[in-house]
């Protein structure tokens, strides 16, 4: 099943950036970058078996922590920092997307949001932890320990001195939600593309609130 | 030393039987040897000084692709030697250094890759060193051999490589000093090879490792018998090798994995003996360990390797360390070991940011083990998988034959 979130972020990489991408997994998004965006890609994922799947592909991969920053990369020294789907699951959220900020000119953040009308509504109506395909443990063994709002989400960016330059939402990993009302209420996937404080030269903010 | 139910208990000081014992199996090996950079064609070595002839002995584990470009080139570290895999001859105790590595089916596949052994230059197990004849005294070089470095090590083998008509390799591998000739390769010689696989090492050898080396190099010059260097024919400085061995073989272990093999258990003795003799097992073992050493490694190779270590700096003659690897153009993949206190991991990330930073293709990857420095000659089932992806991804990248056996 097509990744409609992978094709989105996809659009947002310019052709032949350097891209990291921070918790990379078995590397299927930046093969994929680099098959269709010719991007020169890294990747960095704690997870043995992750690593070993990133360099079975030919990827470049650092295994690491993310948590511990991102000390072993230089500033601005890549075009693209990408965080999909794994912001939740990080100890320091904060510290990693202020990393992402000194390590990449763009970051690419993507992230299941907590304040969706369905999470609302079983924690509200049915006193329970949500759950739904994109937050789909128990409580008690899930690896998402930092969740977040949409909303909470802009507030870190304002304190970290970040521009939000572009939102997207999904209903789906397979299907985008290319216009939404109240977004913090009805988008389940958030994706948002941010820059360090300094205006970025080009792209007028299209963020839609 | 049991086994446990169901799987190979890895031994410290040992080193790593394949766990199935017929299959995968790189066969009975006999070492070749080679001699070349016969003057005038003489070595030029860093020192200043040129050497020649060089006898090179060297093990082959494996067939060559018709394009010659499948040849997968192993360093040894200190005390290593050419017999890497396969056993010498049928019924042989132990097979070679990194047997679990090395075979049909295993990480370095010899249904695919033609793998190469050499002993370093300055060694003493068939290569020319302190204890080869000199052929214009018609006695031992001793410490009259010339200073040997790892990029002296590693032009040696480049010589080889040529007699062999190997022109670029598909991939170059070793740990500690087998390690530091990875990155001297890949640095000095680029066009010679695709990949290079460097673990439990450092671009320029640590400090602490300095002094620890310096130890058993005062260990040996302080034995009665060392004579200089000049102990050919006579005793050998036994008990000083033997201490160095002992120094040495404490910075291959872990606290963790010596304290849940030995603990504080007495040999064969009821309670203390109130004497130096080795009431402590741990004692003894080292003692066999340092002992047993000298019957197989000259003391002169131990100084002359040990210095060739220290000396090591991939970044000596560069402005910095991300400037010696900008012309490199091999992939790496750079693997260190959680308990390595000999090499720990942030000497190898080290490495790899370097190399990151000339935006080279670079992977990282640490193996959680309790072996410390030993690690990477025994933790077979955590290395395997990411060495034999990194190789079948690197050779269909490169487009190179891998020859699949019968």
């Amino acid at each position: 099943m097509a990744r409609i979130d992978y094709q989105l972020l996809q659009d947002m990489v310019p052709e032949g950036a350097t891209v990291l991408d921070l918790g990379c997994g078995d590397g299927e998004l930046l093969a994929e970058l680099i098959e269709k965006r010719h991007v020169r890609g890294s990747g960095v994922d704690i997870s043995p078996s992750a690593v070993e799947a990133c360099v079975a592909r030919g990827l470049s991969v650092f295994h690491g922590d993310l948590d511990e920053g991102l000390a072993d990369f230089d500033d601005g020294s890549f075009d693209v920092v990408i965080l999909s789907f794994s912001l939740q699951q990080l100890h320091r959220p904060r510290l990693v997307v202020r990393e992402m900020a000194r390590v990449g000119k763009l970051v690419l953040v993507s992230f299941p949001n907590f304040a969706h009308w369905w999470a609302r509504t079983q924690l509200f109506v049915l006193g329970r932890m949500p759950i739904s395909k994109e937050l789909p443990y128990q409580w008690y063994d899930t690896p998402n320990i930092h969740l977040c709002t949409i909303h909470d989400f802009r507030l870190v960016c304002q304190h970290e001195g970040l521009r939000v330059e572009r939102e997207l939402y999904l209903h789906s990993f397979e299907k985008p939600a290319p216009r939404l009302w109240r977004p913090n209420l009805t988008a389940r996937i958030a994706i948002f593309a941010v820059t360090r404080g300094v205006p970025a030269a080009t792209a007028p903010t299209n963020s839609v609130a | 030393m049991t086994e446990q139910a169901g799987s190979a208990r890895k031994e410290i000081g040992d080193v790593a039987l394949a766990t199935d014992a017929d299959a995968g199996s790189a066969g009975v090996v006999a070492t070749q040897y080679v001699t070349l950079a016969e003057p005038p064609a003489a070595l030029q070595l860093e020192s200043g000084e040129t050497f020649g002839p060089i006898t090179i002995a060297y093990e082959t584990y494996g067939t060559l692709c018709e394009e010659r470009d499948n040849a997968v080139l192993v360093c040894h570290a200190l005390s290593g030697d050419a017999h890497v895999a396969g056993w010498r001859e049928v019924g042989d105790k132990r097979p070679g250094w990194w047997d679990m590595l090395i075979g049909p089916g295993k990480a370095l596949d010899t249904d695919k890759y033609l793998v190469i052994c050499t002993n370093v230059i300055g060694g003493c197990s068939g290569s020319t060193g302190p204890a080869s004849v000199n052929p214009s005294t018609g006695r031992p070089w001793g410490t009259t051999l010339p200073m040997i470095t790892i990029a002296d090590m590693v032009n040696a083998q480049a010589l080889l490589l040529d007699q062999l008509r190997i022109d670029r390799l598909l991939a170059v591998i070793g740990g500690s000093m087998g390690g530091m000739q990875v990155l001297q390769l890949a640095v000095a010689h680029p066009e010679r090879v695709h990949l290079a696989i460097a673990m439990a090492t450092a671009a320029r050898q640590p400090t602490q490792a300095i002094a620890f080396n310096e130890v058993g190099r005062q260990a040996i010059m302080a034995d009665p018998h060392w004579r200089g260097g000049d102990y050919y024919g006579h005793k050998i400085p036994r008990n000083g090798l033997a201490v160095a061995r002992m120094v040495g073989h404490i910075t291959y272990l872990s606290d963790e994995a010596m304290q849940e093999k030995f603990g504080r258990r007495l040999r064969d003795i009821r309670d203390y003996s109130f004497s130096f003799s080795a009431d402590f097992e741990v004692e003894s073992y080292l003692r066999h360990q340092g002992l047993s050493f000298t019957e197989r490694f000259d003391a002169n190779t131990y100084l002359y390797i040990t210095r060739a270590i220290d000396y090591f700096d991939i970044a000596r003659g560069y402005r910095s360390l991300v400037d010696a690897f900008r012309e490199t153009t091999a992939r790496f993949l750079i693997m260190a070991f959680s308990s390595d206190w000999l090499h720990p991991p942030y000497q190898l990330k080290e490495i790899a940011s370097a190399l990151r930073a000339t935006h080279k293709h670079v992977s990282y990857y640490e193996v959680d083990s309790r072996y410390g420095h030993d690690a990477f000659l025994l933790e077979r089932e955590k290395m395997e998988g990411v060495i034999s992806g990194f190789l079948h991804s690197g050779a269909r990248t490169f487009g190179l034959c891998e020859r699949r056996g019968s």
